[in-house]
């Protein structure tokens, strides 16, 4: 059962903190950006990719898949710092479904992230990227389902920890990897076959893609999608129904 | 009414028995006390009433619903203020409360008017929109006392509410206290090792290791100590010591110094010695029994003091048998 109101109420909290915390905001949009015009400005000059995107175009479907990785994992991480503080003691003791709690806490991650990848995306055209309206759209909505999915994803990883001691842990070994091994810097096609294969088990791996197909699709060689759109868009709904599910019973057996 | 009926509850952590078969009642609207050493037993039984732990054995009412099988009438009815602060304090106090008030479902047209009155009845209608980083211990206690009571719970359960407050802040969490029962028709269940503190309610128990070991009102209890005791200094301990035990056959040891006598009445006493061994008294105190002396007599330990390294010990070995077995 999913309480309306409980789940609401989870959301304005995290929305709100958001807003006020203005160190935080800069950061996330501050970190892709860094990534996009200094890693990515620097590597087009190495980069040729003939009459094709360059590397800095390349790589800005990466750049929205970092803003959502960053931004997912991290308010899901927040749980650790509630249980820290004692707030979710006032949580798990309401009246509500432990379910409702994890829709409250992945709709946050998928709120916040889709607003900071909206505010990256605002970017394209300094990149000389060209992006219709409805491919827009297509855009948000991808992001919003891949937030999802990576927020879940962290309120599962939130769960076996218990306290924020282990947050570099996360941050060095889950999501680092993650990032590198998602086709968001190199196309997955040119990556060894034993890397290849990680990349295939990581649903930000078809964010991206997918992203790939709306930003730049016309593309061919190297440095186009690696898999169809079809797939990519059914991996990352899969990939939300299914940490989701974990989550919530990953938060289930804490009664 | 009997609003809380607990029947042989037990609750093991592996090989340690946190409750060990524990019966009580408590009476509507009154102001019911837990007391006993750290390590007691108290928040493992408090966890249980507010259906967080399931019990091992034994049976748990509240409000006439099961705390383990219907967790979900039972949370309706009560209202907790924990150990250490569940505030968020990233946000005001204002947008705690109503962050209370919609995760308990409080109807739309009431949630703003309670959340009002319960700012004015922590007295903190003039700080509701700063935020709780900026709030004293003190506090943030009244606020989250006043935010449990949000949606009109029928049981408030407060853990050790006056820990690491100081004594002013504490004495007037007190009297904010006292008044409950009458002005929100609400029982309070309240933990403390402070014996003082207890003084407040209605009924205490005490728990030991898991068990009670006596309960009723605070002057039933101490009753089991016996009377007053007097404390005499004199010229020659020894000889008025055996005087005293000679003439009114009264038990007089001494100690460090004083001699001293327990006795029933200790005011209409202090006459009589002083009569007749007056020349030699130095100086004369008296004592009425307090709830430590109490426990005292029952377990022979003093409740604070050594005593709590045991408890703390226990209380490591249930939080790392509780992080190994049901993270979270």
């Amino acid at each position: 059962m999913i309480e309306a109101n409980a789940v609401y109420v989870i959301v304005a909290r995290e929305f709100k903190k958001f807003v006020r915390e203005r160190s935080r905001l800069v950061s996330t949009i501050a970190r892709p950006l860094v990534w996009l015009f200094l890693v990515g400005g620097g590597m087009s000059r190495l980069v040729p990719t003939g009459r094709g995107v360059s590397y800095m175009q390349f790589i800005f479907p990466g750049i929205l898949g970092m803003t959502i990785l960053f931004s997912s994992i991290f308010s899901s991480i927040s749980i650790i710092w509630d249980k820290e503080f004692g707030f979710m003691k006032e949580i798990l003791v309401a009246p509500i479904s432990r379910f409702s709690v994890v829709i409250g806490k992945a709709m946050s991650g998928m709120l916040l992230s889709t607003i900071q990848s909206v505010i990256i995306l605002a970017f394209f055209p300094l990149l000389g990227l060209r992006i219709g309206p409805l491919e827009i759209i297509g855009i948000v909505f991808v992001c919003a389902v891949l937030a999802f999915a990576l927020s879940s994803f962290g309120i599962v990883l939130a769960s076996f920890y218990e306290s924020y001691e282990s947050f570099s842990v996360i941050m060095n070994f889950i999501v680092m990897p993650m990032f590198f091994l998602s086709g968001a810097m190199y196309p997955v096609k040119v990556m060894p076959p034993v890397l290849q294969y990680c990349t295939k088990v990581n649903p930000l791996t078809f964010g991206i893609d997918a992203l790939k197909h709306l930003i730049f699709p016309l593309e061919k060689g190297p440095m186009s999608p690696d898999f169809p759109f079809v797939i990519d868009l059914l991996v990352i709904v899969a990939a939300s129904v299914f940490f989701v599910t974990i989550g919530g019973k990953a938060f289930e057996r804490k009664g | 009414m009997q609003i809380i009926r607990v029947d042989s509850l037990v609750k093991k952590f592996g090989a340690i028995t946190a409750v060990d078969g524990i019966s009580f009642e408590v009476e509507e609207n009154t102001i019911f006390g837990f007391l006993g050493p750290n390590g007691a037993g108290k928040t493992t039984t408090i966890s249980i009433l507010c259906t967080l732990l399931a019990p091992t054995a034994g049976t748990a009412y509240l409000n006439g619903h099961n705390c383990h099988s219907e967790s979900a009438e039972v949370r309706r009815s009560i209202g907790i203020v924990f150990q250490d602060s569940s505030l968020d304090k990233d946000l005001t106090a204002r947008e705690n409360l109503l962050f209370h008030a919609y995760l308990y479902d409080v109807d739309k047209a009431e949630r703003k008017k309670r959340v009002d009155e319960a700012l004015a009845f922590a007295e903190l209608s003039d700080r509701a929109d700063n935020l709780i980083k900026t709030f004293s211990g003190g506090m943030k206690r009244r606020l989250e006392v006043a935010r449990g009571l949000i949606h009109r719970p029928k049981v408030l359960f407060l853990d050790e509410p006056t820990l690491g407050l100081d004594p002013q802040s504490r004495s007037n969490l007190w009297e904010f206290i006292t008044d409950l029962p009458k002005k929100h028709n609400v029982t309070i269940f309240m933990t403390t090792h402070y014996m003082e503190e207890a003084e407040v309610c209605d009924k205490i128990a005490i728990i030991d290791k898991g068990r009670i070991i006596a309960s009723g009102t605070p002057q039933e209890l101490k009753k089991i100590v016996g009377g007053d005791v007097i404390y005499l200094k004199t010229t020659d301990n020894k000889k008025a010591a055996g005087q005293i035990r000679e003439l009114f056959g009264v038990e007089a040891s001494e100690k460090d110094g004083e001699i001293f006598i327990s006795v029933l009445k200790g005011e209409a006493c202090i006459p009589d010695i002083i009569r007749e061994i007056g020349e030699r008294v130095l100086s004369v105190r008296m004592q009425r029994p307090t709830l430590n002396d109490v426990f005292l007599k029952l377990t022979g330990k003093e409740i604070r003091e050594e005593y709590a390294s045991a408890g703390d010990d226990i209380k490591e070995a249930v939080r790392s048998y509780r992080r190994r077995h049901d993270r979270g």
